[in-house]
């Protein structure tokens, strides 16, 4: 192990080295550019034994990665934004196929107008895709993603792809204090990939198939068992991350003084640090705020959610996503997973960041105020008047 | 002290124009204060903007003996470190500590000048400052000794400008150590 101070797009890239992909396929596309330049650096100067495929489009990376898997190796690929959603027909592609692809998303907003800044309208406007969605809160826990996203995905009972969701810039290029781990470790958690199936001369079998009214429903049931299973191989895989690294993860959330609070803020990403700063300041002034912390966004955390607020007053969920005319994607899943329990509580929803703009401790503890003063509806943080 | 985390944070912002080098300077500093022997936890981050050559841009270094988990830009640093004296606005009062890159002097008792360009004329024989203005930075923040900022040159640049810029460093961390005197 050696402590490095790098950027969240490095952490990633020797995260993914660490995992030992035999295909990486990608095109560039800003914010995600460097985490695509150190592996061919990697795979150039031998560190990493891998094929790098630089290929003409967004769209073709994930289907050279998705050809990759049929053939039975480990792949990478990642990408952001508009080459996020111009590769999104291969998407349900790759998790219907049940290939266990790992990608990184540089979370950046969609244009127009265009932006090449942070938020993550790209990523949660492909929530539906079938994949795996993860969202970080720092670099190190982008490394130890792109390690454990290859034993939860290639695990025989989820085999679905695996989204890890770093904001950019906020976390893409922002360089910080890392724990680099060595090799041997790595390859104590990560087994040598054995695909479920795949391209084999020797025992032909046929892939990526049509199926019709009649058994289509049964692919589409398995590809959501997989999903589901996922829950507890995730923590089946963080328990065995935290006995060789000795790092420990939460699970689908993270809490933070949730269990006495009255009014619990959910969010995800890189704006959670600031959250918890804001609930620490609303404790000092007589709020009993709390935090919690989406990491996975797909399969979805309704139970630890429901968990986590049922003794609560209020919600709210902030995050940096829209969907114009209804409310934030993220809103509308807790929403859900409330209602579905019979949770009946306050709930608001704050919609900040969009364009990378930067979202101050003032602008979080106001939220808890409102919270307090019983605010519901949606809000964009930075526009007084609210829309009606 | 930061009084929303209840421990010691410094937040540092660089001030400069697009090619100056303050989002290096930003890492050279989290680099030295994080890699030294018994480093603590840094972010550096540039403000995220058009990048334009020449265009004003500014630069952020957050340190700490804990991990940070703010991540907003600073609004108003502890040292606000002037790479070009031309973006310097009169300091509003209790702005910090400011460092200028500057041939003339100040009487604000918060404003420390050096002529960061002359040191860099010298010793690099070129107007990039950032190392120089790492080094003056160093010695005003206190607690770093004049090794650490080889750690973090030897992190962040080429080995090809180790020599001369632990050279510039120094001599800008003589300097203002002898200011302080």
């Amino acid at each position: 192990m050696t402590r490095e101070f790098i950027s969240g797009n490095d952490a990633l890239a020797h995260g993914v080295r660490l995992a030992s992909p035999k295909v990486i396929s990608a095109y560039p596309i800003t914010p995600q550019t460097t985490v695509v330049e150190r592996l061919s650096e990697m795979a150039e100067d031998g560190s990493l034994d891998a094929e790098f495929i630089h290929v003409e489009s967004e769209h073709s990376a994930l289907s050279c990665a998705i050809g990759a898997s049929a053939a039975g190796v480990r792949t990478f690929t990642a990408t952001s934004s508009q080459g996020l959603l111009y590769m999104a027909e291969c998407l349900p592609y790759a998790a219907g196929g049940r290939f266990p692809i790992v990608m990184m998303n540089a979370n950046r907003s969609i244009a127009l107008p265009w932006n090449i800044y942070g938020d993550q309208r790209d990523s949660l406007m492909l929530l539906d895709s079938g994949w795996i969605q993860a969202y970080v809160q720092d670099a190190q826990e982008g490394l130890d993603l792109a390690l454990m996203s290859y034993r939860i995905a290639e695990h025989p009972e989820v085999s679905t792809p695996f989204m890890i969701n770093m904001d950019g810039f906020h976390l893409t290029h922002t360089y910080e204090v890392v724990d680099v781990p060595d090799k041997e470790s790595a390859d104590r958690l990560i087994p040598p990939f054995r695909p479920v199936g795949c391209i084999d001369p020797g025992s032909p079998q046929n892939i990526g198939f049509s199926a019709g009214p009649e058994h289509n429903v049964f692919f589409k049931y398995k590809a959501h068992c997989g999903m589901l299973r996922a829950r507890d191989v995730i923590k089946e895989t963080e328990q065995a991350f935290s006995r060789i690294f000795g790092r420990e993860y939460s699970g689908l959330t993270e809490g933070y003084r949730c269990e006495d609070a009255d009014h619990v803020l959910i969010t995800l990403g890189s704006i959670s640090g600031l959250c918890r700063g804001a609930a620490d300041a609303a404790r000092a002034e007589g709020i009993r705020a709390g935090v919690l912390r989406i990491r996975y966004m797909r399969p979805f955390p309704a139970e630890e959610t429901v968990a986590a607020v049922s003794g609560a007053k209020s919600i709210a969920v902030l995050e940096k996503d829209i969907s114009f005319g209804g409310t934030g994607t993220v809103f509308a899943n807790v929403g859900s997973a409330l209602f579905s329990a019979g949770l009946n509580m306050r709930a608001s929803n704050y919609i900040g960041g969009l364009g990378g703009r930067d979202i101050s401790i003032g602008d979080v503890r106001k939220i808890f105020s409102d919270m307090a003063a019983g605010k519901t509806g949606v809000r964009f943080i930075g526009i007084e008047e609210g829309p009606e | 002290m930061d009084a929303v985390w209840g421990r010691t944070m410094t937040d540092v912002v660089w001030i400069g124009r697009g090619g100056q080098g303050a989002f290096t300077a930003a890492r050279l500093l989290g680099a030295a204060y994080s890699l030294r022997d018994g480093g603590g936890y840094a972010l550096a981050f540039p403000s995220f903007g058009p990048e334009r050559r020449g265009a004003p841009m500014k630069a952020f270094t957050k340190l700490s003996a804990g991990p940070i988990s703010d991540r907003s830009e600073a609004r108003s640093g502890d040292f606000s470190v002037y790479l070009d004296d031309t973006l310097l606005r009169t300091p509003a009062s209790g702005a910090g500590k400011v460092l200028v890159n500057t041939s003339s002097t100040s009487d604000d008792p918060r404003v420390v000048s050096l002529d960061a360009d002359g040191i860099a004329a010298e010793v690099l024989g070129s107007p990039i400052v950032n190392t120089v203005m790492l080094g003056a930075l160093a010695a005003l923040l206190g607690g770093f000794a004049a090794e650490d900022l080889d750690v973090g040159i030897e992190n962040v640049l080429a080995e090809r400008l180790w020599d001369k810029n632990k050279k510039a460093a120094r001599k800008a961390y003589d300097a203002v150590a002898e200011t302080l005197r």
